[in-house]
Protein backbone atom coordinates (compact mmCIF):
# COMPACT_ATOMS: atom_id res chain seq x y z
CA UNK A 1 0.00 0.00 0.00
CA UNK A 2 0.95 3.60 -0.25
CA UNK A 3 2.55 5.64 2.48
CA UNK A 4 0.58 8.77 1.55
CA UNK A 5 -2.13 9.52 4.10
CA UNK A 6 -2.77 13.12 3.14
CA UNK A 7 -4.96 15.09 0.74
CA UNK A 8 -3.92 16.02 -2.77
CA UNK A 9 -5.11 18.00 -5.77
CA UNK A 10 -5.70 17.45 -9.46
CA UNK A 11 -3.04 19.40 -11.32
CA UNK A 12 -3.69 21.23 -14.57
CA UNK A 13 -1.18 23.29 -16.58
CA UNK A 14 -2.84 26.55 -15.48
CA UNK A 15 -1.77 25.81 -11.90
CA UNK A 16 1.78 24.58 -12.47
CA UNK A 17 3.47 27.67 -11.05
CA UNK A 18 1.20 27.94 -8.00
CA UNK A 19 1.60 24.21 -7.34
CA UNK A 20 5.37 24.43 -7.44
CA UNK A 21 5.37 27.41 -5.09
CA UNK A 22 3.00 25.80 -2.55
CA UNK A 23 4.95 24.70 0.51
CA UNK A 24 2.21 22.61 2.20
CA UNK A 25 3.41 19.42 3.87
CA UNK A 26 2.12 16.22 2.37
CA UNK A 27 0.54 17.94 -0.63
CA UNK A 28 0.46 15.55 -3.56
CA UNK A 29 -0.79 15.92 -7.11
CA UNK A 30 -2.73 13.75 -9.51
CA UNK A 31 -2.57 13.96 -13.29
CA UNK A 32 -4.06 12.12 -16.23
CA UNK A 33 -1.12 10.26 -17.78
CA UNK A 34 -2.69 10.68 -21.24
CA UNK A 35 -1.79 14.38 -21.05
CA UNK A 36 1.89 13.53 -20.69
CA UNK A 37 2.21 10.84 -23.36
CA UNK A 38 4.50 12.93 -25.53
CA UNK A 39 7.98 12.26 -26.88
CA UNK A 40 9.43 15.32 -25.18
CA UNK A 41 8.89 19.00 -24.55
CA UNK A 42 7.79 21.25 -21.74
CA UNK A 43 4.92 19.09 -20.45
CA UNK A 44 7.19 16.23 -19.48
CA UNK A 45 9.72 18.65 -18.06
CA UNK A 46 7.01 20.16 -15.84
CA UNK A 47 5.87 16.77 -14.63
CA UNK A 48 9.41 15.85 -13.69
CA UNK A 49 9.87 19.16 -11.87
CA UNK A 50 6.69 18.62 -9.85
CA UNK A 51 7.68 15.00 -9.22
CA UNK A 52 10.98 16.12 -7.73
CA UNK A 53 9.10 17.98 -4.98
CA UNK A 54 5.81 16.15 -4.44
CA UNK A 55 4.26 12.72 -4.39
CA UNK A 56 2.42 11.99 -7.65
CA UNK A 57 -0.59 9.91 -8.62
CA UNK A 58 -1.21 8.96 -12.25
CA UNK A 59 -4.94 8.56 -12.83
CA UNK A 60 -5.64 7.08 -16.25
CA UNK A 61 -8.85 7.72 -18.15
CA UNK A 62 -8.23 5.82 -21.38
CA UNK A 63 -7.12 2.25 -20.69
CA UNK A 64 -10.67 1.07 -21.36
CA UNK A 65 -10.45 -1.83 -18.92
CA UNK A 66 -14.10 -2.81 -19.39
CA UNK A 67 -13.92 -3.11 -23.19
CA UNK A 68 -14.31 -6.62 -24.59
CA UNK A 69 -10.74 -6.32 -25.88
CA UNK A 70 -7.29 -6.16 -24.37
CA UNK A 71 -5.70 -2.82 -23.46
CA UNK A 72 -4.40 -1.10 -26.61
CA UNK A 73 -0.75 -2.25 -26.67
CA UNK A 74 0.85 1.06 -27.69
CA UNK A 75 -1.16 2.96 -25.10
CA UNK A 76 -0.23 0.49 -22.38
CA UNK A 77 3.43 0.68 -23.42
CA UNK A 78 3.38 4.47 -23.25
CA UNK A 79 1.76 4.31 -19.82
CA UNK A 80 4.45 1.89 -18.67
CA UNK A 81 7.14 4.21 -20.03
CA UNK A 82 5.64 7.15 -18.12
CA UNK A 83 5.34 5.10 -14.93
CA UNK A 84 9.00 4.09 -15.21
CA UNK A 85 10.00 7.67 -15.81
CA UNK A 86 7.92 9.35 -13.09
CA UNK A 87 7.75 6.56 -10.52
CA UNK A 88 4.35 7.70 -9.22
CA UNK A 89 3.20 6.81 -5.74
CA UNK A 90 -0.23 5.77 -7.00
CA UNK A 91 -1.57 4.51 -10.32
CA UNK A 92 -5.28 4.15 -10.98
CA UNK A 93 -7.83 3.58 -13.74
CA UNK A 94 -11.58 3.33 -14.17
CA UNK A 95 -14.12 0.53 -14.20
CA UNK A 96 -15.35 1.64 -17.62
CA UNK A 97 -14.61 1.47 -21.33
CA UNK A 98 -13.82 4.15 -23.89
CA UNK A 99 -11.81 2.55 -26.70
CA UNK A 100 -13.69 0.28 -29.05
CA UNK A 101 -12.79 -1.03 -32.50
CA UNK A 102 -10.14 1.56 -33.20
CA UNK A 103 -12.11 4.59 -32.04
CA UNK A 104 -11.60 6.36 -28.74
CA UNK A 105 -14.69 7.83 -27.04
CA UNK A 106 -13.53 10.41 -24.50
CA UNK A 107 -15.86 9.33 -21.69
CA UNK A 108 -16.19 6.55 -19.12
CA UNK A 109 -18.84 4.30 -20.62
CA UNK A 110 -20.96 1.77 -18.68
CA UNK A 111 -21.45 -1.98 -19.10
CA UNK A 112 -23.62 -4.72 -17.58
CA UNK A 113 -21.82 -6.31 -14.62
CA UNK A 114 -21.86 -9.91 -15.83
CA UNK A 115 -19.49 -12.79 -15.13
CA UNK A 116 -18.29 -12.42 -18.71
CA UNK A 117 -17.43 -8.77 -18.09
CA UNK A 118 -15.73 -9.65 -14.81
CA UNK A 119 -13.52 -12.24 -16.49
CA UNK A 120 -12.59 -9.83 -19.27
CA UNK A 121 -11.87 -6.92 -16.89
CA UNK A 122 -9.87 -9.15 -14.55
CA UNK A 123 -7.75 -10.21 -17.52
CA UNK A 124 -7.25 -6.58 -18.53
CA UNK A 125 -6.33 -5.48 -15.01
CA UNK A 126 -3.86 -8.37 -14.67
CA UNK A 127 -2.32 -7.56 -18.05
CA UNK A 128 -1.97 -3.91 -17.02
CA UNK A 129 -0.40 -4.78 -13.67
CA UNK A 130 2.01 -7.19 -15.39
CA UNK A 131 3.16 -4.56 -17.87
CA UNK A 132 3.37 -1.77 -15.29
CA UNK A 133 4.91 -4.17 -12.78
CA UNK A 134 2.78 -2.72 -10.01
CA UNK A 135 -0.62 -2.85 -8.42
CA UNK A 136 -3.23 -0.42 -9.71
CA UNK A 137 -6.39 0.92 -8.10
CA UNK A 138 -9.68 0.64 -10.00
CA UNK A 139 -12.32 3.34 -9.55
CA UNK A 140 -16.06 2.85 -9.10
CA UNK A 141 -17.98 4.62 -11.91
CA UNK A 142 -20.74 7.21 -11.88
CA UNK A 143 -24.10 5.89 -13.01
CA UNK A 144 -26.73 7.58 -15.14
CA UNK A 145 -28.53 4.74 -16.91
CA UNK A 146 -30.59 1.82 -15.77
CA UNK A 147 -28.91 -1.05 -17.59
CA UNK A 148 -30.51 -4.44 -18.00
CA UNK A 149 -28.48 -7.51 -17.34
CA UNK A 150 -26.47 -6.73 -14.21
CA UNK A 151 -25.69 -10.11 -12.65
CA UNK A 152 -23.47 -8.68 -9.92
CA UNK A 153 -23.88 -5.88 -7.43
CA UNK A 154 -21.13 -3.32 -7.86
CA UNK A 155 -19.44 -3.87 -4.51
CA UNK A 156 -19.38 -7.64 -4.97
CA UNK A 157 -18.07 -7.11 -8.49
CA UNK A 158 -15.11 -4.91 -7.49
CA UNK A 159 -14.34 -7.07 -4.46
CA UNK A 160 -14.16 -10.15 -6.69
CA UNK A 161 -12.09 -8.18 -9.23
CA UNK A 162 -9.60 -7.39 -6.47
CA UNK A 163 -9.57 -11.02 -5.29
CA UNK A 164 -8.77 -12.27 -8.80
CA UNK A 165 -6.16 -9.67 -9.73
CA UNK A 166 -4.78 -8.27 -6.50
CA UNK A 167 -5.77 -4.77 -7.60
CA UNK A 168 -6.88 -2.25 -5.02
CA UNK A 169 -9.81 0.14 -5.28
CA UNK A 170 -10.26 3.84 -5.70
CA UNK A 171 -13.47 4.93 -4.01
CA UNK A 172 -14.93 8.04 -5.63
CA UNK A 173 -17.43 9.34 -3.09
CA UNK A 174 -18.98 11.80 -5.53
CA UNK A 175 -19.59 8.97 -8.01
CA UNK A 176 -21.37 7.06 -5.26
CA UNK A 177 -23.54 10.08 -4.46
CA UNK A 178 -24.34 10.84 -8.12
CA UNK A 179 -25.15 7.20 -8.91
CA UNK A 180 -27.28 6.80 -5.79
CA UNK A 181 -29.29 9.91 -6.61
CA UNK A 182 -29.70 9.02 -10.29
CA UNK A 183 -30.61 5.35 -9.80
CA UNK A 184 -32.29 5.57 -6.40
CA UNK A 185 -30.11 3.55 -4.06
CA UNK A 186 -28.65 4.53 -0.70
CA UNK A 187 -25.26 6.25 -0.89
CA UNK A 188 -24.80 5.68 2.86
CA UNK A 189 -25.34 1.93 2.51
CA UNK A 190 -22.87 1.80 -0.37
CA UNK A 191 -20.22 3.75 1.56
CA UNK A 192 -20.78 1.57 4.63
CA UNK A 193 -20.46 -1.67 2.67
CA UNK A 194 -17.40 -0.78 0.62
CA UNK A 195 -14.47 -3.06 1.59
CA UNK A 196 -12.26 -0.87 3.79
CA UNK A 197 -9.11 -2.90 3.35
CA UNK A 198 -9.11 -2.49 -0.43
CA UNK A 199 -9.39 1.32 -0.55
CA UNK A 200 -6.06 2.70 -1.76
CA UNK A 201 -7.33 6.17 -2.65
CA UNK A 202 -10.44 8.34 -2.31
CA UNK A 203 -11.77 10.91 -4.78
CA UNK A 204 -13.93 13.91 -3.95
CA UNK A 205 -15.34 16.02 -6.78
CA UNK A 206 -18.16 18.36 -7.67
CA UNK A 207 -21.24 17.55 -9.71
CA UNK A 208 -23.92 19.57 -11.46
CA UNK A 209 -27.61 19.12 -12.14
CA UNK A 210 -28.55 18.35 -15.74
CA UNK A 211 -29.55 21.59 -17.50
CA UNK A 212 -32.81 20.04 -18.75
CA UNK A 213 -33.77 17.54 -16.07
CA UNK A 214 -32.46 19.40 -13.03
CA UNK A 215 -31.84 17.49 -9.81
CA UNK A 216 -33.43 14.34 -11.29
CA UNK A 217 -30.17 13.79 -13.16
CA UNK A 218 -26.86 14.69 -11.52
CA UNK A 219 -23.79 14.79 -13.72
CA UNK A 220 -20.32 13.93 -12.44
CA UNK A 221 -18.91 17.04 -14.09
CA UNK A 222 -15.78 17.78 -12.02
CA UNK A 223 -16.45 21.46 -12.63
CA UNK A 224 -17.68 22.63 -9.23
CA UNK A 225 -16.63 22.51 -5.56
CA UNK A 226 -17.31 19.30 -3.63
CA UNK A 227 -20.97 19.36 -2.51
CA UNK A 228 -22.10 19.27 1.14
CA UNK A 229 -23.66 15.76 1.04
CA UNK A 230 -20.47 14.39 -0.50
CA UNK A 231 -18.44 15.89 2.36
CA UNK A 232 -20.82 14.19 4.81
CA UNK A 233 -20.36 10.82 3.10
CA UNK A 234 -16.61 11.34 3.13
CA UNK A 235 -16.56 12.08 6.87
CA UNK A 236 -18.68 8.99 7.44
CA UNK A 237 -16.25 6.90 5.39
CA UNK A 238 -13.11 8.18 7.11
CA UNK A 239 -14.63 7.60 10.55
CA UNK A 240 -15.06 3.96 9.55
CA UNK A 241 -11.92 3.16 7.56
CA UNK A 242 -9.34 5.67 8.80
CA UNK A 243 -7.22 8.05 6.73
CA UNK A 244 -6.53 7.28 3.05
CA UNK A 245 -4.98 9.46 0.36
CA UNK A 246 -7.81 11.77 -0.72
CA UNK A 247 -7.96 13.78 -3.90
CA UNK A 248 -9.88 16.95 -4.63
CA UNK A 249 -10.62 16.26 -8.27
CA UNK A 250 -11.28 19.16 -10.59
CA UNK A 251 -11.06 18.99 -14.37
CA UNK A 252 -13.16 21.85 -15.69
CA UNK A 253 -14.23 25.41 -14.84
CA UNK A 254 -10.98 25.71 -12.88
CA UNK A 255 -10.94 28.20 -10.01
CA UNK A 256 -7.68 29.72 -8.81
CA UNK A 257 -5.26 27.46 -7.01
CA UNK A 258 -6.10 28.95 -3.59
CA UNK A 259 -9.76 27.92 -3.90
CA UNK A 260 -8.79 24.33 -4.68
CA UNK A 261 -6.21 24.36 -1.93
CA UNK A 262 -8.89 25.43 0.58
CA UNK A 263 -10.92 22.33 -0.36
CA UNK A 264 -7.79 20.25 0.03
CA UNK A 265 -7.29 21.69 3.52
CA UNK A 266 -10.84 20.73 4.43
CA UNK A 267 -10.17 17.10 3.41
CA UNK A 268 -6.89 17.25 5.31
CA UNK A 269 -8.79 18.34 8.43
CA UNK A 270 -11.16 15.38 8.09
CA UNK A 271 -8.22 13.00 7.70
CA UNK A 272 -6.62 14.34 10.87
CA UNK A 273 -9.63 14.30 13.17
CA UNK A 274 -9.06 12.04 16.17
CA UNK A 275 -11.96 9.87 15.00
CA UNK A 276 -10.14 8.97 11.78
CA UNK A 277 -8.41 5.85 12.98
CA UNK A 278 -6.92 3.15 10.84
CA UNK A 279 -9.40 0.35 10.39
CA UNK B 1 -11.73 -17.95 -13.68
CA UNK B 2 -14.54 -18.52 -16.15
CA UNK B 3 -14.15 -17.40 -19.71
CA UNK B 4 -17.30 -16.65 -21.60
CA UNK B 5 -17.46 -17.08 -25.32
CA UNK B 6 -20.90 -15.58 -25.75
CA UNK B 7 -19.54 -12.16 -26.69
CA UNK B 8 -22.44 -10.36 -25.02
CA UNK B 9 -20.08 -7.66 -23.75
CA UNK B 10 -18.75 -7.01 -27.24
CA UNK B 11 -22.25 -6.88 -28.70
CA UNK B 12 -23.26 -4.42 -26.01
CA UNK B 13 -20.28 -2.23 -26.86
CA UNK B 14 -20.99 -2.35 -30.61
CA UNK B 15 -24.55 -1.22 -29.95
CA UNK B 16 -23.62 1.43 -27.41
CA UNK B 17 -20.89 2.96 -29.58
CA UNK B 18 -23.32 3.04 -32.51
CA UNK B 19 -26.05 4.66 -30.43
CA UNK B 20 -23.72 7.47 -29.29
CA UNK B 21 -23.85 8.98 -32.77
CA UNK B 22 -27.05 7.54 -34.19
CA UNK B 23 -30.25 9.57 -34.35
CA UNK B 24 -32.37 8.72 -31.30
CA UNK B 25 -34.95 7.03 -33.50
CA UNK B 26 -32.44 4.74 -35.17
CA UNK B 27 -30.77 3.10 -32.18
CA UNK B 28 -30.04 -0.61 -32.44
CA UNK B 29 -32.60 -2.84 -30.69
CA UNK B 30 -30.09 -3.89 -28.01
CA UNK B 31 -29.68 -0.31 -26.85
CA UNK B 32 -33.21 0.99 -27.27
CA UNK B 33 -33.99 0.21 -23.63
CA UNK B 34 -31.43 2.66 -22.35
CA UNK B 35 -30.84 4.94 -25.36
CA UNK B 36 -34.41 6.09 -24.86
CA UNK B 37 -33.60 7.15 -21.29
CA UNK B 38 -32.93 10.90 -21.06
CA UNK B 39 -29.70 10.10 -19.18
CA UNK B 40 -28.21 8.58 -22.33
CA UNK B 41 -27.68 12.15 -23.51
CA UNK B 42 -25.03 12.51 -20.81
CA UNK B 43 -22.82 10.06 -22.70
CA UNK B 44 -23.58 11.58 -26.09
CA UNK B 45 -22.75 15.03 -24.75
CA UNK B 46 -19.64 14.02 -22.83
CA UNK B 47 -18.08 12.16 -25.76
CA UNK B 48 -18.76 15.09 -28.07
CA UNK B 49 -17.55 17.67 -25.54
CA UNK B 50 -14.34 15.69 -25.01
CA UNK B 51 -13.59 15.74 -28.74
CA UNK B 52 -14.52 19.40 -29.19
CA UNK B 53 -12.55 20.56 -26.13
CA UNK B 54 -9.47 18.67 -27.30
CA UNK B 55 -9.69 20.08 -30.82
CA UNK B 56 -10.25 23.60 -29.53
CA UNK B 57 -7.26 23.33 -27.20
CA UNK B 58 -5.17 22.44 -30.25
CA UNK B 59 -6.53 25.27 -32.43
CA UNK B 60 -6.25 28.56 -30.51
CA UNK B 61 -5.60 30.74 -33.57
CA UNK B 62 -8.49 29.26 -35.55
CA UNK B 63 -10.75 29.74 -32.52
CA UNK B 64 -9.69 33.34 -32.14
CA UNK B 65 -10.44 34.04 -35.79
CA UNK B 66 -13.90 32.46 -35.91
CA UNK B 67 -15.05 32.69 -32.29
CA UNK B 68 -16.02 30.00 -29.81
CA UNK B 69 -19.48 29.29 -31.13
CA UNK B 70 -18.47 28.87 -34.79
CA UNK B 71 -15.44 26.79 -33.85
CA UNK B 72 -17.36 24.41 -31.61
CA UNK B 73 -20.08 23.92 -34.22
CA UNK B 74 -17.45 23.09 -36.85
CA UNK B 75 -15.59 20.83 -34.42
CA UNK B 76 -18.79 18.88 -33.72
CA UNK B 77 -19.22 18.19 -37.44
CA UNK B 78 -15.57 17.13 -37.66
CA UNK B 79 -15.69 14.90 -34.55
CA UNK B 80 -18.75 13.03 -35.73
CA UNK B 81 -16.80 11.59 -38.68
CA UNK B 82 -13.33 11.70 -37.15
CA UNK B 83 -13.39 10.19 -33.68
CA UNK B 84 -9.98 10.12 -32.00
CA UNK B 85 -7.97 7.06 -32.99
CA UNK B 86 -5.65 7.32 -30.02
CA UNK B 87 -6.48 7.50 -26.32
CA UNK B 88 -4.29 10.56 -25.83
CA UNK B 89 -6.09 13.60 -27.21
CA UNK B 90 -3.10 15.90 -27.28
CA UNK B 91 -2.49 15.21 -30.96
CA UNK B 92 -6.17 14.95 -31.93
CA UNK B 93 -7.22 16.70 -35.12
CA UNK B 94 -4.48 15.86 -37.63
CA UNK B 95 -6.98 16.02 -40.51
CA UNK B 96 -8.83 19.13 -39.30
CA UNK B 97 -7.04 21.50 -41.78
CA UNK B 98 -8.13 19.30 -44.71
CA UNK B 99 -11.62 19.12 -43.24
CA UNK B 100 -11.80 22.94 -43.21
CA UNK B 101 -10.83 23.05 -46.90
CA UNK B 102 -13.98 21.11 -47.72
CA UNK B 103 -16.21 22.65 -45.02
CA UNK B 104 -18.84 24.69 -46.82
CA UNK B 105 -19.38 27.32 -44.06
CA UNK B 106 -15.64 28.10 -44.18
CA UNK B 107 -15.66 28.80 -47.92
CA UNK B 108 -15.50 32.55 -47.33
CA UNK B 109 -12.43 32.22 -45.08
CA UNK B 110 -9.77 30.91 -47.50
CA UNK B 111 -6.98 31.43 -44.95
CA UNK B 112 -8.60 29.21 -42.30
CA UNK B 113 -7.17 25.81 -43.39
CA UNK B 114 -3.67 27.30 -43.47
CA UNK B 115 -4.07 28.81 -40.02
CA UNK B 116 -5.33 25.42 -38.78
CA UNK B 117 -2.26 23.82 -40.32
CA UNK B 118 0.05 26.14 -38.36
CA UNK B 119 -1.90 25.45 -35.16
CA UNK B 120 -1.30 21.77 -35.92
CA UNK B 121 2.42 22.26 -36.54
CA UNK B 122 2.66 24.11 -33.21
CA UNK B 123 1.08 21.12 -31.44
CA UNK B 124 3.52 18.73 -33.13
CA UNK B 125 6.51 20.92 -32.28
CA UNK B 126 5.36 21.20 -28.67
CA UNK B 127 5.18 17.41 -28.20
CA UNK B 128 8.24 16.45 -30.24
CA UNK B 129 11.29 14.72 -28.70
CA UNK B 130 13.89 16.84 -26.93
CA UNK B 131 17.04 17.43 -28.91
CA UNK B 132 19.93 19.88 -28.81
CA UNK B 133 20.04 22.14 -31.84
CA UNK B 134 23.17 22.19 -33.99
CA UNK B 135 25.49 24.96 -32.82
CA UNK B 136 25.82 27.58 -35.59
CA UNK B 137 29.47 28.00 -34.62
CA UNK B 138 30.18 24.35 -35.45
CA UNK B 139 29.02 24.93 -39.01
CA UNK B 140 30.91 28.20 -39.30
CA UNK B 141 34.14 26.46 -38.33
CA UNK B 142 33.94 23.93 -41.18
CA UNK B 143 36.37 24.26 -44.08
CA UNK B 144 34.59 25.47 -47.24
CA UNK B 145 35.41 22.22 -49.12
CA UNK B 146 33.72 20.19 -46.36
CA UNK B 147 30.70 22.45 -46.05
CA UNK B 148 29.04 21.60 -49.39
CA UNK B 149 28.94 17.90 -48.52
CA UNK B 150 27.48 18.00 -45.05
CA UNK B 151 23.94 16.84 -44.30
CA UNK B 152 21.93 18.91 -41.85
CA UNK B 153 18.99 16.97 -40.43
CA UNK B 154 16.07 19.14 -39.33
CA UNK B 155 15.53 19.31 -35.56
CA UNK B 156 12.98 16.80 -34.20
CA UNK B 157 10.66 19.70 -33.29
CA UNK B 158 11.17 21.79 -36.45
CA UNK B 159 8.09 22.21 -38.65
CA UNK B 160 7.70 24.45 -41.65
CA UNK B 161 5.15 25.23 -44.35
CA UNK B 162 4.98 27.40 -47.47
CA UNK B 163 1.74 29.15 -48.34
CA UNK B 164 2.01 30.29 -51.95
CA UNK B 165 -1.16 32.37 -52.05
CA UNK B 166 -1.96 33.95 -48.73
CA UNK B 167 -0.17 35.64 -45.79
CA UNK B 168 -1.00 32.72 -43.51
CA UNK B 169 2.02 33.23 -41.28
CA UNK B 170 1.08 36.82 -40.48
CA UNK B 171 -2.59 35.95 -39.87
CA UNK B 172 -1.66 32.99 -37.67
CA UNK B 173 1.03 34.74 -35.62
CA UNK B 174 -1.25 37.72 -34.98
CA UNK B 175 -3.86 35.36 -33.58
CA UNK B 176 -1.53 33.28 -31.50
CA UNK B 177 -0.53 34.82 -28.20
CA UNK B 178 -1.25 38.38 -27.14
CA UNK B 179 0.47 40.25 -29.91
CA UNK B 180 -2.47 40.95 -32.18
CA UNK B 181 -1.50 43.84 -34.39
CA UNK B 182 -4.01 46.09 -36.14
CA UNK B 183 -1.57 46.76 -38.98
CA UNK B 184 -2.81 46.19 -42.52
CA UNK B 185 -2.18 42.82 -44.09
CA UNK B 186 0.11 42.56 -47.08
CA UNK B 187 -1.64 39.90 -49.18
CA UNK B 188 1.42 37.93 -50.28
CA UNK B 189 2.83 34.43 -50.16
CA UNK B 190 4.50 33.49 -46.87
CA UNK B 191 6.30 30.62 -45.20
CA UNK B 192 6.54 29.71 -41.54
CA UNK B 193 9.14 27.89 -39.47
CA UNK B 194 8.29 26.63 -35.99
CA UNK B 195 11.09 25.42 -33.75
CA UNK B 196 11.51 24.32 -30.16
CA UNK B 197 15.26 24.39 -29.52
CA UNK B 198 14.55 24.44 -25.76
CA UNK B 199 11.25 24.40 -23.84
CA UNK B 200 9.26 26.93 -25.81
CA UNK B 201 7.87 26.74 -29.32
CA UNK B 202 9.13 29.74 -31.33
CA UNK B 203 8.31 30.82 -34.87
CA UNK B 204 9.73 32.98 -37.63
CA UNK B 205 8.72 33.82 -41.15
CA UNK B 206 10.78 32.17 -43.88
CA UNK B 207 10.56 32.49 -47.63
CA UNK B 208 10.13 29.95 -50.43
CA UNK B 209 13.91 29.44 -50.54
CA UNK B 210 13.98 28.59 -46.82
CA UNK B 211 11.16 26.07 -47.16
CA UNK B 212 12.81 24.42 -50.19
CA UNK B 213 16.12 24.30 -48.32
CA UNK B 214 14.49 22.57 -45.33
CA UNK B 215 12.52 20.17 -47.55
CA UNK B 216 15.78 19.02 -49.14
CA UNK B 217 17.49 18.66 -45.75
CA UNK B 218 14.54 16.55 -44.55
CA UNK B 219 15.00 14.26 -47.56
CA UNK B 220 18.64 13.73 -46.56
CA UNK B 221 20.15 16.01 -49.22
CA UNK B 222 23.54 17.65 -48.75
CA UNK B 223 24.01 21.32 -48.08
CA UNK B 224 24.86 21.69 -51.76
CA UNK B 225 21.59 19.99 -52.77
CA UNK B 226 19.65 22.18 -50.36
CA UNK B 227 21.30 25.32 -51.72
CA UNK B 228 20.35 24.36 -55.27
CA UNK B 229 16.75 23.73 -54.22
CA UNK B 230 16.65 27.13 -52.49
CA UNK B 231 17.92 28.89 -55.62
CA UNK B 232 15.41 27.01 -57.73
CA UNK B 233 12.60 28.22 -55.49
CA UNK B 234 13.93 31.75 -55.54
CA UNK B 235 16.74 32.75 -57.88
CA UNK B 236 17.71 35.78 -55.76
CA UNK B 237 17.90 33.75 -52.53
CA UNK B 238 20.50 34.98 -50.02
CA UNK B 239 22.02 31.62 -49.11
CA UNK B 240 24.40 32.90 -46.44
CA UNK B 241 21.62 34.88 -44.79
CA UNK B 242 19.32 31.88 -45.00
CA UNK B 243 21.86 29.63 -43.25
CA UNK B 244 22.34 32.19 -40.49
CA UNK B 245 18.58 32.45 -39.99
CA UNK B 246 17.92 28.69 -39.93
CA UNK B 247 20.91 27.79 -37.75
CA UNK B 248 20.19 30.71 -35.42
CA UNK B 249 16.58 29.55 -35.01
CA UNK B 250 17.70 26.06 -34.04
CA UNK B 251 16.20 24.37 -37.07
CA UNK B 252 18.70 21.51 -37.21
CA UNK B 253 19.22 18.57 -34.91
CA UNK B 254 22.37 17.00 -36.33
CA UNK B 255 25.13 17.55 -38.84
CA UNK B 256 26.83 14.64 -40.58
CA UNK B 257 29.20 14.12 -43.47
CA UNK B 258 27.76 13.16 -46.86
CA UNK B 259 28.08 9.44 -46.17
CA UNK B 260 25.61 9.93 -43.35
CA UNK B 261 27.76 7.88 -41.03
CA UNK B 262 30.40 10.29 -39.79
CA UNK B 263 29.35 12.94 -37.30
CA UNK B 264 31.14 16.10 -38.37
CA UNK B 265 30.19 17.99 -35.24
CA UNK B 266 31.65 15.47 -32.85
CA UNK B 267 34.86 15.43 -34.88
CA UNK B 268 35.48 19.12 -34.12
Amino acid sequence: MTTILTAGLSLKPQHYDAALACPADGLWFEMHPENYMVDGGPRLAWLETIRARHAISLHGVALSLAADAGPEPRHLARLAELVRRIEPDLVSEHLAWSAWRGAYHPDLLPFPRTSEALARIAGNVSRTQDVLQRRIAVENPSHYLRLDGHAWGEIDFVTELSRRTGCSLLLDVNNVYVGARNLGYSAEDYIDAFPAGLVMEIHLAGHTADPRLGAALLIDSHDAPVAAPVWSLYERLIRRIGPRPTLIERDDNLPDFEALFAERQRAEAVLHTPLARAA
Amino acid sequence: MTTSTSGALGRFQNAFAHALFAPETESAPEVRAFAAQPAFAVYRNTVMKGCIDALQANCPAVTRLVGDEWFRAAAAVYARDNLPRRPSLMLYGASFPEFLERFEPAAGLPYLPGVARLDRLWTEAHAAPNENAVDPGAVARLAPEVLAGIVLRPHAAARWAWFPELPIYTIWSRNRGDNASPADLDWKAEGALLVRPRDTVEWIEIDAAGCAFLDTCAEGGTLSDAAHAALEARSDADLAGLMVTLLGAGAFGSMTADSGSRAVESAQ
